[in-house]
């Protein structure tokens, strides 16, 4: 009934409306793509000035009436728009050029959605077509490389393992220095989940559409106290109206190990413990050695087959568009035993009701995985253990593994463990399950249009789960006969958001403008479960094999416990635009965190940006300037992640079983007050933005330059505080400051654009500094710094500091002298560079630091007909990594181990000689600039396939295919914000072949 | 059309209510929680009260509230096992720095120890220097929360507020003794008292002398609030604890505050002695994982447990790091190849193989002590030198120890005991102090002897008795028990060229030092947190 008044509604205005013409004539034509002749589907035809509007058809042919003189419009997303008088003609053959950055294309944003042309922050945002290809496992790999500003840094080679994701190089020092994660609207948890070493891997690659990355302020600080470190906005895949496509794709995958460490080989160890027993006269470690030459690396790495499938339908069910997606991943780490496994599935409904007044937009996202943690000390004990050993010994003991064993055959307890022990002894499992989702409501008020209600309620619900069980014939654990251990622990985050948008636009003035109010809850509550661990005694109890002991010590205090906190927000943002011309916004947030003290726990972020079209103004006539925009931004944004949820609080903890005292004859455990500051709150940062959009020769030339200042104060920072001030000696709070500067360069070109061939290039440039400018509240001209960067070997040693008028994390370590004959360095021989003729703590200097200066990304793809060839690398330079593993391996003392068992060396003792470490070295600071061709991709479009139904691409990709870097070390890309480099899971090289299909 | 508008109103209706639920939630944000305590509940009653003195006692033997590591009371980048744990750290001031104790490990500055050649950037410093400064803070929380008015607010009474008050003078003893710590090695101190509220001030600096006259002071004030000698508890102090503390503190008084005062070494020695305390039979077993047994010698011990009281750092230090792979002979299943002593100091032993003095527990099954033994040529070589065998986590009645896996020890740390305060009384007497007599003196030198050789042929004259017999004897009796640094300084020895040992300045056949290290600096980090403070002569 409704429609049909509709129609007849639609047929009265057009019959009024060609009365009221002069004269009105049929137009037909037929939209093409300028490219290839290909008809253009869906376009829009608009009478300008005029309601009048139609659309192509499959054919991309049009028929609209059009009085005679008159301009028809013809616009469709990915095309530059077009004007063609209707002068007689009947006919209009119209044939739209694509253009490359399409300044109409809609970027996510923060609590809403703006044309790229409109944007006045710095918002870059990826879509699925120029994402990272091969084999990508969770969400912030597919940006590697891909945005200027943002450094993503894979943690190692572990499958599910997570990255560092840094945007403009972090605002905090000891709070956190992640971004703020937005999935379809709902903030999501940052802190990851027990059983998860990265919750971002429960998201399906394959499910996202878009990925936003703002920048400055302008953009940012709609989402307040946590915008400070910028924020990811992902956007699943939706339907769109129409026939219901298929989807399938399937990806399979070898990783193999790149690069292993250089240690000495077997007989290497040999020749040096032998020269050494016939120079000391000493055979004690001569004794010791084996016949074996084994590869203890070769020993614990694979070849990781992997394999990826989704199938994923999308269209519209009886008039509600939707897409369901169901994945299933299983992806072997080039570590033994180490697997990841990831089913997902992701439904999204967008329906309309009430005419289109009320929009909805439902996504549902669900997630099992599956990890088989591998034993990541297996790495380091390769590294380390001695090569003239075998596997497996005849011992009988320690599951037959070979183990170092003190003369009376009982264990070493501080030796180096068998490294394929390690692996297989230890059955390390997890299990998580997530689901987010949120519905969007928007509703048009019927008697004001221009006026919307709009609400988001979402829950980010997760639990993780998980055994961690040690063998009763393991060495590391044989004393409490083995070790099964379990945990699980939930968070569920809610969301509720209720926002009214108006907006109005003056034709006449050429001005529009619209105001968003709103105000957001959100809860985030844990809970957690602790258990017991048991040892296994099924062979000391042969009749009851399933006993199990609780293991001493192990009792948790609490059985439950459930940290929670909230967050309470008002926000309100204008954007107006004048002429089209000139864009102004001005946002404001206020947040109220139960993290603070009442006094301190409402905070307020401003911010207000400016954009000017140049173009517009001065070019307008100028054909190959396609676009030109000035960005002017400035705002305030907050961090209060990564600080603890009750810490402004005095309070009691209880302590666990193994902390208790006696009095008498009973044990009584312990009340202890913990550190506390009431006055703390978030550190705010303070962000300057300029900024220029361009767009060249038909925007075959296009990009973007920033320059930004961030400046954070009342850094949360842990400092020392006086002794006897609090129940601690240092204190997180807020005191310091520490300014990021930077540049940011995006260019995205293409040089050839023909039928047959087009070659696109795209390259980004950020340099970045960052200095801490204050770490105190009184200053003290004879600061030292606060230690930081702990490595391995001895105990406590730190390499880093944190000081005032450096980079956080720089090198503290002592100058190395060298034999000028020989160009080595000498052992234990530094500068007196204080010159008082003592070489003590005084002569330390500050030397380097672990952040780079500078990082690029570049990307290109070529098309040829069916063929595509893509190649996309990164890189970064002005990082130094403390190599850690060369200060604490590459040592006489590392073969000749002390505790009296034989180890391996780092490859560099043979050019250094060292008896013993000499940790604090800045020899061992090296430069880590590279440069990484992280992927080349060849596709191959198949084309149709079974009689036309359907359409086939194939895909052969290469990754992480070479590094150009000086480094000694394994891999210089490290996500250690410390720069100490030890123990890395090599990240492989993969082969992958994918097929996708499209029906 | 109806139909539409109802569903429509009802629509509003809901959103208007998710609203409205969304406004109401939001004023919640006064969280807690679920485990941790205000104080307010902590110290509801008085099981709660009990919970916080066990932490104060705790505090002197493990690092934090998860056994053994992984929850220390003090952070600031400090390793929890090595450095902010009392019994090791004390060890580390008192016994490195002497004749009694060599290292061999790399980590960090701990070989500055023995070099005499430490720095205030020290990290080992500033974990001792934080330690008993924390243990006070704890102290002062829980004299407040302990007065009168606050126990009768919380409706704790009778018995249960007598106990508390009685823990009162408890604390404020360990509180005394915990700045002894920091007067001995620091000279001068941080100075907060329960009328210094946390978080409100930036405390104050006390020198040496005022820190004496308050010990004292302290000391005094509470020793009949304490519970009568020999009468409290296991682990907990009494009269005994205060009066031998005194005795201590009056034996050094010269050193502490430029005026000697023996006579008053005499009179609380003399308290102690009379109290009666008796000397446990046999040395060996004041050592072992029972030693609990040995209650009627030791006036204060610090308690350990394998099981319930663990750390790296409580005694269970002890018997790692003394050990190699001869784990097996100390009662632990691995060992840390650390500490050993030197030939200076074993020497004062005529017989260093144990058969004859039963304190000279010098010899393992896989180190002896031949004269090639002893030489250290290298320190970082934990073959050379002579091996310490005197604590072990073995039972004297051979019954199994609490932790089966043999990490962590039962040995409880005699703080104070018998055999200090028989040879306070003789020094202090030999040093004029009055109240004593020389005869005495020598009968007590003398029990520690027979107890020491297992009869009376390690027995002295009059004649043999002189000082340097006293320091060399207090070095056999309490070796390692965290006095020789103390001892040394007393006699002027600790930098000067008169008395050399080896690797002393970090110079194989030893050297004299500047006489700035007979104190320790403050640590640099405590001086840029509190400007009250100020640093030591020559730092």
């Amino acid at each position: 009934m409704r429609k049909i008044s509709q129609k007849l509604m639609l047929s009265f205005v057009m019959f009024f409306m060609s009365l009221a013409a002069f004269s009105q004539n049929a137009v037909t034509g037929k939209v093409t793509d300028s490219k290839d002749g290909t008809p253009v589907v869906g376009a829009s035809i608009t009478v300008k000035g005029t309601k009048t509007a139609t659309q192509t058809a499959a054919d991309g042919s049009f028929k609209i009436n059009a009085p005679a003189n008159s301009t028809l419009v013809i616009s469709s997303v990915g095309f530059a728009q077009q004007d063609v008088k209707v002068d007689a003609n009947s006919v209009a053959n119209v044939s739209l050029t694509q253009v490359n950055q399409q300044l109409n294309e809609l970027v996510v944003v923060a609590y809403g959605t703006k044309r790229k042309g409109d944007l006045t922050g710095s918002v870059t945002s990826v879509t699925a077509k120029d994402f990272q290809k091969g084999v990508v496992n969770s969400s912030e790999q597919l940006l590697q490389g891909k945005v200027a500003g943002l450094e993503v840094t894979t943690g190692g080679g572990s499958p599910g393992g997570g990255s560092r994701i840094r945007i403009r190089g972090g605002a905090s020092l000891n709070a956190s220095n992640d971004p703020l994660l937005v999935i379809d609207g709902v903030p999501v948890e940052g802190n990851g989940i027990a059983g998860s070493s990265n919750l971002l891997n429960t998201i399906n690659p394959n499910d996202i559409e878009s990925i936003s990355v703002l920048k400055d302020a302008a953009a940012t600080a709609l989402y307040g106290s946590r915008a400070s470190n910028g924020v990811l906005i992902v956007t699943t895949k939706k339907g769109t109206k129409g026939k219901i496509r298929y989807n399938f794709n399937t990806q399979l995958s070898t990783g193999i190990v790149g690069k292993t460490v250089d240690v000495l080989s077997g007989d290497e160890v040999r020749a040096i413990i032998n020269a050494d027993a016939a120079s000391g006269g000493n055979n004690l470690y001569k004794n010791l050695l084996g016949t074996a030459n084994t590869d203890w690396q070769k020993e614990i790495y694979r070849p990781a087959f992997g394999w990826d499938n989704n199938v994923s339908a999308s269209g519209a069910f009886k008039n509600i568009p939707f897409r369901a997606s169901i994945g299933y991943l299983t992806q072997d780490g080039i570590l033994r035993t180490d697997n990841f496994k990831r089913f997902t599935g992701s439904l999204n409904l967008t329906p309309k009701f009430f005419n289109d007044h009320l929009s909805v937009n439902l996504a549902l996202k669900g997630s099992n995985t599956k990890n088989n943690f591998a034993n990541g000390g297996a790495i380091g004990s390769a590294i380390a253990f001695d090569p003239t050993q075998s596997v497996r010994s005849n011992t009988g003991k320690f599951g037959n593994y070979t183990e170092w064993l003190d003369p009376n055959g009982t264990l070493i307890d501080l030796a180096t463990r068998n490294p394929i022990a390690l692996l297989n002894q230890r059955d390390n499992t997890s299990s998580v399950n997530r689901f987010v989702g949120n519905v969007q409501l928007d509703y048009k008020i019927h008697w004001l249009p221009d006026l919307h209600l709009m609400v988001n309620l979402g829950i980010d619900n997760a639990s993780g789960s998980g055994n961690d069980n040690i063998d009763s014939a393991s060495a590391t654990n044989y004393k409490t006969g083995g070790r099964k251990s379990f945990y699980e622990q939930k968070k569920i985050n809610t969301i509720a958001d209720v926002q009214l948008f108006y907006s109005k636009e003056f034709k006449k003035l050429k001005t529009k403008f619209d105001v968003l109010v709103g105000h957001s809850y959100q809860d985030f509550t844990t809970k957690v479960k602790n258990f017991s661990s048991f040892s296994y005694r099924s062979v000391a109890d042969p009749a009851n094999p399933q006993r199990k002991d609780t293991i001493a010590g192990s009792q948790p205090t609490f059985l439950t416990d459930k940290p929670q906190y909230r967050l309470e927000s008002y926000l309100g943002r204008v954007n107006l635009s004048i002429a089209n011309k000139y864009l102004i916004t001005a946002s404001i947030r206020r947040d109220g965190s139960s993290k603070f003290a009442k006094d301190n726990r409402v905070g307020y972020f401003p911010s207000v940006a400016a954009a000017w079209k140049l173009k517009d103004d001065f070019f307008k006539s100028v054909n190959i300037i396609n676009d030109l925009k000035l960005r002017v931004s400035w705002g305030s944004t907050g961090q209060q992640d990564g600080i603890p949820y009750y810490s402004y609080l005095p309070y009691y903890s209880r302590s666990e079983a193994g902390a208790q005292y006696q009095f008498g004859n009973t044990f009584y455990s312990f009340l202890r007050p913990s550190a506390y500051d009431p006055d703390r709150k978030w550190e705010t940062t303070t962000t300057t933005n300029v900024g220029l959009d361009f767009g060249f020769l038909n925007n075959r030339i296009s990009g973007s330059v920033d320059y930004y200042i961030k400046k954070t104060k009342d850094l949360l920072s842990t400092v020392p505080v006086a002794a006897g001030g609090n129940f601690n000696i240092e204190l997180l709070t807020n005191v310091g400051n520490m300014e990021n500067r930077g540049v940011e360069f995006t260019l995205n070109t293409v040089p050839i654009k023909k039928q047959n061939l087009t070659w696109e290039f795209g390259f980004n440039f950020t340099y970045n500094t960052r200095e801490i400018t204050n770490l105190l509240k009184q200053q003290d001209p004879n600061f030292k710094g606060i230690e930081v960067s702990g490595i391995s070997g001895g105990t406590g040693n730190n390499i880093g500091r944190f000081n005032v008028g450096y980079a956080p994390f720089t090198y503290f370590v002592f100058k190395q002298v060298y034999d000028p004959a020989t160009n080595r360095p000498i052992e234990g021989l530094y500068e007196d560079l204080n010159r008082d003729g003592i070489i003590n703590q005084s002569d330390r200097y500050y030397y380097k630091k672990p952040a780079s200066d500078i990082f690029v990304g570049l990307n290109t793809q070529v098309t040829y007909k069916k063929y595509s060839l893509g190649i996309t690398g990164h890189g970064a330079f002005g990082a130094y990594l403390y190599n850690n593993f060369n200060s604490n391996n590459g040592v006489l003392r590392q073969i000749k181990n002390p505790i009296n068992f034989i180890g391996n060396a780092s490859a560099n003792y043979l050019e250094t000689g060292f008896s013993n470490n000499q940790y604090l070295s800045d020899y061992y600071i090296e430069n880590a600039s590279f440069f990484r061709l992280d992927n080349i991709n060849l596709g191959y479009n198949w084309g149709k396939i079974m009689k036309g139904k359907a359409s086939l691409r194939i895909a052969a990709s290469v990754q992480n295919v070479f590094i150009i870097s000086k480094y000694k070390g394994l891999d210089p890309e490290n996500s250690n914000d410390t720069g100490v480099d030890n123990n890395i899971y090599p990240r492989p090289r993969i082969f992958s072949l994918g097929f996708n299909l499209d029906f | 059309m109806i139909d539409m508008k109802n569903k429509l109103i009802k629509y509003v209706g809901f959103l208007l209510v998710v609203a409205l639920v969304a406004a109401s939630c939001a004023k919640k944000l006064d969280l807690f929680p679920t485990n941790d305590l205000t104080p307010e509940k902590a110290f509801a009653n008085a099981a709660g009260y009990k919970s916080v003195l066990a932490k104060i006692y705790g505090t002197l033997a493990i690092t934090g509230n998860t056994g053994p590591a992984g929850n220390p009371d003090i952070s600031g980048g400090l390793d929890e096992g090595s450095q902010v744990a009392f019994i090791r750290m004390f060890f580390n001031c008192q016994e490195l720095p002497t004749d009694e104790a060599v290292v061999a490990w790399n980590d960090q500055t701990i070989k500055d120890f023995h070099n005499l050649k430490w720095t205030n950037a020290d990290p080992f410093l500033k974990g001792i220097y934080a330690r008993p400064i924390y243990n006070i803070t704890l102290i002062n929380e829980y004299i407040r929360e302990s007065s009168d008015a606050k126990l009768a607010e919380r409706g704790i009474g009778g018995s249960e507020a007598a106990d508390i008050k009685n823990s009162v003078a408890e604390v404020r003893f360990l509180r005394a003794y915990n700045y002894w710590v920091m007067m001995d090695l620091f000279g001068k101190s941080t100075f907060i008292t329960e009328d210094d509220l946390v978080g409100a001030i930036l405390p104050k600096e006390i020198s040496r002398a005022n820190l004496y006259l308050y010990i004292e002071k302290e000391l005094k004030a509470i020793e009949g609030q304490l519970a009568p000698v020999k009468t409290a508890e296991y682990g907990r102090v009494d009269q005994g604890a205060a009066w031998a503390l005194l005795a201590r503190l009056y034996l050094n008084a010269g050193t502490y505050t430029a005026t000697t005062n023996y006579t008053d070494a005499v009179t609380y020695a003399k308290k102690v002695i009379a109290a009666p305390y008796t000397l446990y039979g046999g040395y060996p077993r004041v050592f072992m994982a029972d030693n609990d047994k040995a209650k009627d010698e030791f006036i204060f011990a610090i308690n350990c447990d394998g099981l319930r009281t663990q750390a790296f750092g409580n005694t269970t230090f002890f018997v790692h790091a003394a050990c190699g792979d001869e784990g097996a002979e100390y009662g632990v299943s691995g060992g840390w190849y650390g500490y050993r002593s030197t030939s200076a100091f074993v020497n004062l032993f005529s017989d260093l193989t144990g058969s004859t003095d039963k304190r000279a527990m010098f010899t393992t099954s896989k180190y002896g002590t031949s004269p090639a033994q002893l030489v250290i040529t290298d320190i970082s070589n934990f073959d050379q030198g002579p091996h310490v065998k005197k604590y072990v986590n073995l039972r004297s009645d051979g019954g199994p120890v609490s932790d089966s896996r043999k990490e962590f020890a039962d040995v409880d740390f005699p703080a104070f005991r018998l055999a200090e305060m028989y040879l306070v009384y003789a020094e202090a007497v030999l040093r004029g102090g009055t109240g004593g007599d020389a005869a005495t003196a020598l009968g007590y030198i003398n029990n520690i002897r027979t107890r020491a050789y297992g009869n009376a042929t390690g027995n002295i004259s009059a004649g043999q008795l002189n000082l340097q017999f006293i320091l060399d004897e207090r070095g056999r009796e309490l070796y390692w028990e965290g006095h020789r640094r103390t001892d040394l300084i007393r006699y002027g020895l600790l930098t000067t060229g008169t008395y050399l040992w080896p690797w002393k300045g970090g110079v194989s056949s030893g050297t004299a030092v500047d006489s700035k290290y007979n104190i320790f600096p403050i640590p640099a980090s405590n001086l840029v947190a509190n400007s009250n403070l100020t640093q030591n002569a020559g730092y």
